[in-house]
């Protein structure tokens, strides 16, 4: 049997999906930000795959992976510091409760 | 002729006008009234040498070798230039009547500025609040009138015409804590704005066909081999006259082009000259300073009317129908006025009332002037009584101001045999009402006589019709005498002093006046001011206005003035019932004339009901609820909108994440669609 690019896409997309199902439902701020990394980790198969299987005697897309694996890690621990000082702030971090922005 | 003293004549005024306007207030009322009349003298010196120079020097420049008078442009500058044709420019054009008016107009303007520094201030001597502003305001139509009657072209004219009518406004108001005089410079400068609005569109339509705006080319005089006249300038007077004496010349709704313009632009003329149906403003204007009624609103600016006519006259000449509505108008008028004045209570309002009375005799004098008739009589008289009626009108408002302040009303029931108290005042009166009665040898007798004989020239109709209106000026006057001075003994309140004559400012015009009434008569007007410069009388001496007097016409109207004013001595001399009893005889036609035949109310109701009620009205509610519910209607679709879409942003971070991700479904379907 062999492993073609679907058999790769298809968890990437099922991964894409839950990611943003537990963005959508989560109440936890910090189980938001697990499932936008989900989210981006799908992404990141998706780019890998494409590249092996499309155009396998170039890096770009490995490069790319690479580099928004270190951009997310940046971006998660701003997040995570967000959510520390609204802990602090607020004493909660259920993110139905932070309503204060609105009209 | 050199340019320096005609343009130190317009400048001085506006000069002081600036001066006293800018820096009034720092300097004391005093030194401010006395610069006034000091530039006003001056100007007056100046006026007089010019009008010397032009009626009197000979120069070939004012008159040719015929002995006609010329018109002399002695300046006339582009001052703004439109496109080739449309220029305006600012000049000063010499002529007969301009000359004359220079005169008028400076003798009355200097004895009003020397006549308010004692008027313009209480019975302790303290000044009126304003005084400098008051000189101000008087230097300021001067200048405006000085510049109108030397206008060249019709629309310097209408320039300063619009100039003396703001002046005008502003003197009116110059009590303008006083709700009635706020309320009649209102109603004056309304009224003769309505009647500028047809000035304009005669102006207009009268230099759209002719293409230029100039006197000397519109009214320069037709030859057409009338014996004993000849053309006085030669320009493109005959392209002019061409234009409308073609038998394709333009015509709208029946009329003449030329006719409508004549008659728009005498609608100005009424509008200023208060004639009826626009005379409403003139008696309300008497709420200004009694100075400025005699410079005003009796000697200048409402002849103003009366000068435009006469300066356009050789084109009124061509439209016999526009002479002879303006002798319909002035006809009406005249009668109207002299029948309101014989019932006013106010002395302000008698003397407002005849002196529309009086402007509309010099219109009729002009309406029935034609060169067939003694070289155009009409129009010399119009212009002799114009220059009487000035000064003896002027004169008359003035012993009017003295009698006010000394009484402190306007109400000649409370004044009552004064003869005694203020003597001077007393001859003074005496002797503009035997003028205006035109008793002779006084100024009026002359002028008036002139005119009632070009009526009797043109139709017995309106020479009875004029000569009832005279006998009735005679009788209005001597009722008015008599009530002030006669009628019965004065008693002066409690607290009060007696009254008596007033200090020689006030004085001396008075006796200048006087002594200018008695002898204005006997200036031979016919060698000096003619419709087209030709002297009427081959030698001129100082009784040439006697012997040319045709005795059949002046008899009469002699006989008329004096019976008259022996009827006004049975009713007035002493106090009697005969004048009740009168009134009770005939109490609609004495309530009508009392109310002034209800043009003040009639007025009311057709600017508030008709105007206002059914025009004004409708146009408002569309306004408020048509354009503005329109407008409105937006801002409360925005706002209802706007409250109905603010719950979308709720605060709720999830929420907003699952209507992108339905968004973008929605557009990615749509696109695959599309797509496929």
């Amino acid at each position: 049997m062999e492993i073609t690019a679907i058999y790769y896409l298809v968890p990437a997309l099922v991964m894409f999906c839950c990611g943003v199902y537990g963005f959508i439902t989560r109440k936890n701020m910090i189980a938001m930000l697990i499932s936008l990394e989900l989210m981006l980790n799908a992404v990141d198969i998706n780019f890998v795959v494409f590249n092996r299987y499309l155009y396998p005697e170039q890096m770009e897309g490995m490069f790319f992976t690479l580099f928004a694996i270190a951009i997310a890690a940046a971006e998660t621990a701003l997040a995570i510091a967000i959510i520390i000082n609204i802990f602090r702030a607020a004493k909660n971090i259920d993110v139905r409760s932070l309503n204060e922005m609105k009209f | 002729m050199d340019v320096t003293i005609p343009i130190l004549i317009l400048a001085i005024p506006l000069f002081m006008f600036v001066f006293l306007g800018l820096t009034g207030m720092k300097m004391s009322h005093k030194v401010a009234g006395i610069l006034g009349t000091c530039g006003m003298g001056t100007v007056l010196v100046l006026a007089y040498y010019t009008a010397f120079q032009y009626f009197f020097s000979g120069a070939d420049i004012f008159i040719n070798g015929a002995g006609e008078r010329l018109q002399y442009l002695v300046f006339d500058q582009t001052w703004l230039q439109f496109t080739e044709n449309l220029v305006i420019k600012l000049g000063f054009l010499l002529d007969p009547i301009s000359a004359m008016m220079l005169v008028v107009i400076t003798t009355i303007s200097f004895m009003v500025h020397l006549y308010s520094m004692g008027y313009m201030r209480d019975h302790h001597g303290v000044y009126e609040h304003g005084f400098q502003r008051f000189y101000a305001f008087l230097s300021l139509f001067s200048f405006s009138m000085l510049g109108l009657v030397v206008a060249p072209n019709i629309f310097q004219m209408y320039i300063f015409w619009e100039l003396v009518g703001a002046s005008s406004y502003l003197l009116i108001g110059f009590y303008y804590t006083k709700p009635s005089a706020v309320s009649a410079s209102k109603k004056a400068f309304i009224v003769t704005r309505f009647a500028d609005l047809g000035f304009l569109i005669g102006i207009l339509t009268l230099s759209w066909y002719t293409g230029t705006f100039n006197f000397t080319e519109l009214t320069s005089i037709p030859v057409e081999g009338m014996a004993g006249v000849s053309q006085v300038n030669i320009g493109t007077a005959e392209y002019v006259r061409g234009i409308f004496a073609n038998s394709a010349a333009p015509t709208f709704m029946g009329a003449s082009v030329l006719t409508w313009a004549l008659v728009l632009i005498f609608m100005g003329g009424m509008g200023k000259s208060a004639m009826m149906p626009l005379h409403i403003w003139l008696p309300d204007a008497m709420e200004g300073p009694t100075p400025v009624s005699a410079l005003i609103h009796a000697a200048t600016m409402v002849v103003a009317g009366v000068y435009l006519v006469a300066r356009l006259f050789p084109l009124y000449l061509m439209e016999e129908a526009a002479l002879d509505i303006i002798v319909v108008v002035g006809a009406v008028t005249a009668l109207y006025a002299a029948m309101v004045a014989c019932t006013q209570l106010d002395i302000k309002r008698v003397l407002a009332f005849s002196t529309i009375s009086q402007i509309a005799f010099m219109m009729v004098s002009l309406g029935v002037a034609r060169p067939e008739f003694h070289h155009g009589l009409g129009y010399m008289a119009s212009m002799f009584h114009l220059f009487t009626h000035a000064m003896f009108k002027a004169l008359l408002f003035l012993c009017a101001g003295a009698l006010i302040h000394a009484i402190g009303s306007n109400n000649y029931t409370e004044m009552h045999g004064l003869r005694k108290h203020m003597p001077i005042t007393h001859v003074a009166f005496l002797i503009g009402c035997l003028a205006i009665a035109g008793i002779i040898p006084f100024a009026g007798f002359f002028s008036k006589d002139e005119i009632l004989t070009a009526c009797f020239g043109h139709s017995i109709f309106w020479y009875i019709w004029m000569s009832a209106v005279a006998g009735l000026t005679a009788f209005y006057m001597f009722r008015l005498y008599y009530l002030i001075f006669w009628w019965k003994e004065h008693k002066t309140p409690e607290g009060h002093h007696a009254p008596h004559d007033q200090p020689w400012t006030m004085t001396l015009p008075l006796v200048i006046l006087s002594v200018v009434s008695c002898v204005a008569g006997f200036v031979p007007f016919g060698n000096l001011v003619t419709w087209n410069g030709h002297p009427m009388f081959e030698s001129v001496d100082f009784f040439t206005n006697l012997k040319a007097l045709d005795w059949s016409v002046a008899s009469i109207s002699l006989l008329v003035a004096l019976a008259a004013i022996g009827l006004a001595t049975v009713m007035y001399r002493k106090e009697n019932a005969l004048p009740s009893k009168m009134r009770n005889a005939l109490p609609a036609l004495w309530t009508w004339c009392f109310h002034r035949f209800y043009f003040d109310e009639l007025y009311m109701f057709i600017t508030h009901r008709i105007i206002f009620g059914c025009i004004s009205r409708p146009l408002a509610w569309f306004d408020r609820h048509v354009i503005d519910g329109t407008m409105d209607a937006f801002a409360t679709i925005t706002n209802k909108a706007s409250e109905v879409i603010k719950p979308l942003q709720s605060g709720q971070i999830q929420m907003y994440v699952w209507y992108y991700l339905v968004g973008a479904l929605l557009l990615g379907g749509i696109t695959a669609l599309c797509v496929i």
